[in-house]
């Protein structure tokens, strides 16, 4: 109680964004299987029913196992969001929640939808006819991707805030449609859903990986890394033409954050790409330097000028050793994804069969955790990069947090929470993938064959 | 009607789903607590898992439709509930965040510690949640939350006797819709000796949970007048009595074994208290601050009404698709092959 009663200070503010990026950092990995493994389930049940195939009828209900756990803890952990929303942020919602409210109420029947349909789809396998259960599973997938689209339009607003005017501190003439559809929100929203499904594609794969790297060659296995696997094959290199559009879109909207990801201090022509590297006193140094390449790739032409963070004054930087290293790792995870794709493709191409190299199955198992480093530092580009502004250009995020004391307390009880949940969720998937035998779906009857003591 | 009224009829409605589904799921993780030993208490939590399993997640997201809609409708008082109360709430959130995961992990969980340790999670944080929600409740309606960001007091303004009695209250009023809805659920599953256990327990939690209300109002006429004279003498009057007659019927249906009617009337006992306090508040939202001076702008409050109506009319055919899927007994088709294993 003696906390309560100290002011709030700058270790405040420092819990509570380290708190938002935890909660988030945490849920956007749940999100993203969410968004993509409905997809790869429903692909392998939709096999399984065709061909009568056992390995791919196994797969699906053991993806649909996994799933019912991860939306559940996605679920409880977004829901989290919201309250952090209004706990961490009140400056923010109390001016602006009214702006960004519409794709929120979306996103909220979206998600509703999903649940409605998951619940039916987990624990009605033996309640619907084949085709009544995949069809049961569709909505789950819809609704998955337009969540994604609404969640991260919010968010692309706060980078291109639009549709408001602001008279006498008070906001007036919002246009809700206009924030929800604001310039950000294309490159964002599909950068963002195609991430969904190379993290939940690289991911599956990089399990089964494991497995046939240990000597499980079966049917089982070679389906179970290839239905995922092949998903995030065709989305990658997609996703590399869209990270190129995200990426030119800052260049021309929010050059600081350009300037940050790059480490350029100092506006020029004809500038060079720099890749690695530290910031110190203001310059980049020992990164390697691919001459003219940031021209090229932020504008088209080996002589444009791109803004450097010498036009802002410091106190409007963003961290730079966070943004660029960031921004360089995620390049570099999505351009070896790329590669494993490539490569997938090229022994398909000529044998219709996986690469024979062991390399490749060592690289792929670790496929998951490059989709999963590329969406982290990806989503730190974003965010971070946006610093100081919660709003950019608008609201700064010193300005949003709560003022009341000790939410450093609440921070570090909240941190604790989420590594308990991390181990608990990673032990309960790896039991999961050794039940033997593997249940149906977690539908009702199972508790009844189940030991229960 | 202006519009903010509106949106605030889509929250209380929202709220009103959230406690009465939610509130019982909550309330059945109560009873999970109290089933007793491994052993004896198997066939009960088999019962709740196998009620709340489908269903539960559903429930949950009436809590966020509510948040949304209020940052979205009447984001000033958002801002102030979130700031001023951001411990009872950060608990509350940490407690949903246990119980839902645990739920799902015990689901999944073959092993009698990890059921135990699971369940006794999903159990504990059943109950703490729903206190601390309540405690949120008390600290509006007995006005103790200032306008403006984090203007409150952070302890008394959800440590007092209004929020305490609302804790309480939110406990038990999960507690006895759960024990009445599993009354019909155990019936349905051909357990007559289960439906009675539950009978008997709706039997006594409804009276505490009278008693609790009682004290409540006793509570409110010291620390919330204002409220406790909307509600005795003012507009809200008529839903305290049918919360009042509907929790006499129930206790009487419960008696004579009545068991679906009964879950209606206990709703309606439920219900009766929620709305009498929104009425009983209503256009005052916080001190000072009617609903008409913290609304969003009339473009924004459109737009929100038009997309929740667009939703609506996606969702109740699909809720009414879950709940009946899952209240139906007999299966559609019979099981696909299960268990195959190639691993």
């Amino acid at each position: 109680m003696v906390l309560l009663t100290a002011p709030a200070t700058y270790a405040d503010l420092v819990a509570a964004r380290t708190q938002m990026a935890l909660s988030l950092g945490w849920h956007i990995v749940l999100a993203c299987l969410g968004v993509g493994m409905p997809a790869i389930t429903l692909i392998a049940e939709w096999r399984g029913h065709r061909t009568g195939d056992a390995a791919y009828q196994l797969l699906a209900r053991r993806w649909a196992r996994a799933m019912g756990v991860l939306f559940a803890v996605g679920a409880v952990s977004g829901t989290i969001l919201s309250f952090e929303m209004g706990l961490l942020w009140p400056g923010l919602m109390g001016v602006y929640g009214q702006v960004i409210g519409l794709p929120f109420a979306m996103e909220g029947v979206a998600f509703f939808i999903e649940a409605i349909f998951l619940g039916i789809y987990l624990y009605a396998w033996d309640r619907l006819s084949p085709v009544k259960h995949m069809l049961a599973g569709a909505p789950v997938m819809v609704a998955g991707v337009a969540s994604a689209f609404f969640v991260v339009s919010a968010n692309a607003w706060m980078q291109q805030p639009t549709g408001f005017d602001v008279a006498h501190g008070r906001i007036v003439a919002v246009d809700p449609w206009a924030a929800m559809f604001n310039p950000s929100t294309p490159p964002q929203t599909t950068h963002m859903i195609l991430a969904a499904f190379m993290v939940a594609g690289f991911g599956i794969a990089a399990v089964y990986a494991v497995g046939m790297l240990r000597g499980r060659r079966d049917r089982y296995h070679r389906l179970g890394f290839l239905v995922p696997f092949t998903v995030a094959a065709v989305v990658t290199p997609a996703q590399l033409v869209v990270g190129d559009w995200a990426a030119r879109f800052v260049a021309d909207n929010q050059p600081i954050k350009l300037a940050a990801m790059e480490g350029l201090f100092q506006t020029g022509r004809g500038v060079p790409l720099s890749v690695g590297g530290i910031a110190v006193n203001g310059e980049l140094r020992g990164a390697i330097e691919i001459p003219y390449g940031l021209s090229i790739l932020a504008h088209g032409k080996p002589n444009a000028e791109v803004v450097g963070l010498d036009k802002v004054p410091p106190s409007d930087w963003p961290p730079v050793n966070i943004v660029h290293p960031a921004f360089d790792l995620m390049v570099g995870m999505g351009l070896a994804l790329l590669l494993l794709s490539v490569w997938l493709g090229w022994a398909w191409w000529r044998r219709r069969d996986l690469p024979r190299s062991r390399w490749f199955l060592r690289a792929a198992s670790l496929g998951g955790v490059a989709a999963v480093v590329a969406l982290e530092t990806g989503w730190t580009v974003t965010e971070v990069g946006r610093q100081p502004w919660i709003v950019y250009g608008v609201l700064r995020t010193a300005d949003a947090v709560n003022p009341a004391p000790g939410l450093v307390w609440g921070s570090v009880l909240v941190f604790v929470v989420y590594v308990v949940l991390t181990v608990a969720t990673v032990y309960v998937l790896r039991r999961l993938s050794r039940d033997s035998p593997a249940p149906a779906a977690p539908q009702e009857h199972d508790v009844a064959e189940y030991p229960v003591a | 009607m202006t519009l903010v009224d509106v949106i605030l009829a889509f929250v209380w409605i929202g709220l009103t789903a959230y406690v009465l589904f939610a509130g019982a799921d909550f309330g059945a993780g109560g009873w999970d607590l109290l089933a007793g030993g491994a052993e004896r208490g198997r066939e009960q939590r088999r019962l709740i898992e196998h009620s709340i399993g489908p269903v539960w997640e559903a429930n949950h997201v009436w809590l966020i439709f509510v948040l949304v809609l209020l940052w979205t409708g009447v984001p000033p008082v958002f801002a102030a509930v979130f700031s001023t109360l951001y411990i009872p709430l950060t608990l509350a959130a940490l407690g949903i965040i246990a119980r839902g995961s645990a739920f799902a992990f015990r689901k999944v969980s073959t092993r009698l510690w990890q059921r135990r340790l699971f369940g006794a999670t999903f159990a504990f944080s059943s109950v703490v949640t729903p206190f601390f929600l309540g405690t949120v409740a008390g600290a509006i309606a007995s006005g103790r939350v200032p306008a403006g960001i984090a203007r409150g007091n952070l302890v008394t303004s959800w440590l007092n006797p209004t929020s305490i009695v609302t804790g309480a209250l939110a406990v038990g009023a999960g507690a006895y819709l759960a024990a009445v809805y599993l009354t019909r659920d155990a019936e349905r599953a051909g357990s007559p000796e289960l439906a009675e256990a539950f009978r008997r327990r709706g039997l006594v939690t409804g009276v505490a949970v009278g008693v609790v209300a009682a004290v409540g109002l006793v509570v409110l006429h010291a620390d919330a007048p204002s409220l406790f004279a909307e509600l005795t003498t003012g507009r809200a009057l008529p839903l305290l009595i049918l919360s009042v007659a509907a929790g006499l019927a129930s206790l009487v249906l419960l008696w004579l074994r009545v068991f679906v009617a009964v879950r209606i009337t206990a709703a309606a006992t439920v219900v009766g208290l929620l709305w009498g306090w929104g009425v009983g508040q209503y256009p005052r939202l916080l001190p000072g601050v009617t609903a008409r001076q913290a609304a969003a702008t009339d473009a924004v409050l459109a737009a929100t009404i038009g997309a929740v109506a667009v939703g609506a009319l996606l969702l109740i055919p699909s809720l009414w698709w879950l709940y009946a899927t899952f209240q139906r007994g007999q299966h559609e088709t019979p099981a696909s092959p299960s268990g195959q294993e190639s691993t």
